[in-house]
């Protein structure tokens, strides 16, 4: 498969993304934007793929160094991110039962 | 089926989980579940990689996901409701910062292999999604760093302008991209990444310390945008179908949210960034409308108001954050419910400093979400209402932004409250709000201002109440 042909697949795979994160978040009402905020943040955290890689790929020292920190900050974000919005969405679910 | 297959099926589920989760995510009821699927989604496109990868130091990674999830839920758990804010600024700074490292280490592993093996050279997409991911991280990084310290205090929450300030951001985001090209005409010489992240980092700062306090949900927003951008750009640095389909879900979600903002302050998102709110104010003086018209009351007052009244709202802003004044709020609310009255809270869209904010807090004191109206929802409402309390907000309620054109808030649409019967404004003084123009509504005949800081007045009307 050609670099040309490869790149067109992922760019089809992230335009299409787009459009289902447009359809999907339109619907979100405002009582939940905090929660739609910090849930997505956590999603966003998804970098920590690309730190696992980079330190478990990484033979040179900096390569390792700047995935470790890569590593600790997502790995932050995604476990802080799901948590809180956790704690916030157990708020808002209480009072119906 | 060889493992390549194995692992991009198994982040197909993980990105559908992803999907389903934020689709959760749209109703209170299906929310918490909608939360879990996304991080279960997370954990399997973690352990995928983990299991799959050719990894070389397990431990290390290992002491890494351990120390970051150490941390992560420290700040989660420990964090207080009223900071939620800052702390989903600091998440997201995270996650530029995350972004724009992955980058940096991929783009030096690769000019070793250039040098080392005069391999050829790497393909155009791997280059500019490098470059792309280096300077939206940093930014992103610095920038939700600069909100965080806005938030918590830290930073100072006026907007810091100065002469030539467009002139100035202009030249460092051109630089930004001169230095982009470079790197993607000489991969090998590493050190441009670094000068291209410092050009993001500087141009982080200048971006958000001109912008001010109540422009915050927007900023905010746009960031949480940024840093999806950012991972999706990753993903095209490593060719990772996951992290584009994450990070490209994320940045629709912070680019509608950002739209929403802006639609709730009748701004253009050019106009938050590089205009200026507070300019030149010009219109009626203070004085002039204030002058003789202020009717003052207090507690008991507004108690035997409140003792008659059929329908009451309440209006939050960003004073009653500050003050802490939502347990008082929830208590008084609870007080005029057992005695058979309508109590409804009206919301505007910007009312404090991130999108859903007066929700949070609210929320956390039990209110059911039934009854946290939207704008256009309790608008109509109004002309039916008895009494409306304000407590910590003004522009949002201002009535010069139906009526002047020459305001700097003219058109924003805002809260009818001075259409209820009676209005009470719980406020310190008659100070402007973040707009920095006077509100006639403190004038207005059926206005009473309640002086005060939030939590005591709330505190003093709910004892008044109880004797009454």
């Amino acid at each position: 498969m050609g670099d040309a042909t490869a790149f067109v697949q992922i760019l089809t795979i992230f335009v299409l993304a787009i459009f289902v994160g447009f359809e999907v978040i339109t619907k979100v009402p405002p009582i939940l934007h905090t929660p739609l905020m910090s849930g997505s943040n956590a999603i966003s955290g998804i970098t920590v793929i690309g730190a696992i890689l980079a330190v478990g790929s990484g033979e040179h020292n900096l390569t390792v160094i700047l995935g470790f920190v890569a590593l600790v900050a997502a790995t932050i974000n995604v476990v802080g991110g799901f948590l809180v919005t956790h704690r916030m969405l157990r708020k808002f679910q209480r009072k119906e039962q | 089926m060889n493992s390549i297959t194995m692992v991009n099926l198994s982040y197909l589920l993980a990105a559908v989980l992803f999907i389903a989760g934020l689709k959760g995510l749209g109703h209170p009821k299906t929310a918490v579940r909608g939360n879990l699927m996304g991080a279960v989604g997370m954990l399997l496109a973690i352990l995928t990689t983990l299991i799959s990868a050719e990894i070389l130091s397990l431990p290390l990674i290992l002491a890494g996901l351990l120390i970051g999830s150490i941390i992560g839920t420290v700040l989660a758990l420990s964090i207080k409701m009223t900071a939620m804010p800052q702390l989903v600024g600091l998440f997201n700074g995270f996650g530029g910062l995350a972004s724009a490292m992955v980058a940096g280490a991929v783009v030096f592993q690769t000019s070793l292999t250039l040098t080392e093996l005069a391999a050829g050279r790497p393909g155009l997409q791997f280059l500019i999604a490098t470059a792309a991911s280096g300077l939206i991280g940093s930014v992103t990084f610095i920038g939700s760093l600069i909100a965080f310290g806005k938030l918590q205090g830290i930073v100072t929450e006026k907007p810091v302008r100065y002469k030539g300030e467009q002139v100035v951001k202009s030249l460092v985001f051109l630089s930004g991209i001169a230095l982009a090209v470079l790197l993607i005409r000489n991969p090998e010489q590493v050190e441009l990444y670094g000068y291209l992240a410092a050009a993001g980092i500087l141009l982080g700062i200048l971006l958000v310390m001109p912008i001010g306090g109540a422009d915050m949900p927007i900023v905010i927003a746009l960031l949480n945008s940024y840093s999806g951008i950012a991972a999706a750009a990753t993903g095209f640095v490593l060719s990772n179908n996951i992290l584009i389909i994450a990070g490209s879900l994320v940045g629709a979600s912070g680019i509608i949210l950002t739209n929403i903002m802006c639609k709730a302050m009748n701004r253009s998102l050019a106009n938050v960034l590089f205009g200026g709110v507070g300019a030149v104010p010009e219109g009626p003086a203070e004085g002039d409308i204030y002058a003789g018209k202020i009717k003052q009351t207090a507690a008991e007052e507004v108690a035997m108001i409140l003792k008659s009244a059929q329908r009451v709202v309440f209006v939050p802003g960003y004073g009653m954050a500050v003050a802490r004044a939502q347990t008082p709020v929830r208590q008084m609310s609870e007080l005029l419910e057992a005695e058979g009255k309508e109590v409804e809270f009206g919301i505007h869209p910007v009312a404090g400093r991130m999108p859903g904010h007066m929700n949070v807090l609210l929320a956390e004191e039990n209110i059911s979400y039934e009854k946290l109206r939207e704008m256009d929802q309790i608008n109509p409402s109004f002309p039916q209402t008895d009494v409306t309390i304000v407590i910590g907000a003004n522009d949002v309620v201002n009535p010069r932004a139906r009526e002047a054109s020459d305001s700097p808030i003219a058109g924003m649409p805002i809260l009818n409250v001075d259409q209820s019967k009676t209005v009470i404004i719980i406020k310190r003084s008659l100070s402007p709000g973040f707009a920095g123009i006077p509100n006639p509504l403190f004038a207005a005949d059926n206005t009473l201002m309640y002086f005060g800081d939030g939590k005591k007045a709330m505190e003093d009307l709910v004892s008044a109440y109880k004797e009454t």
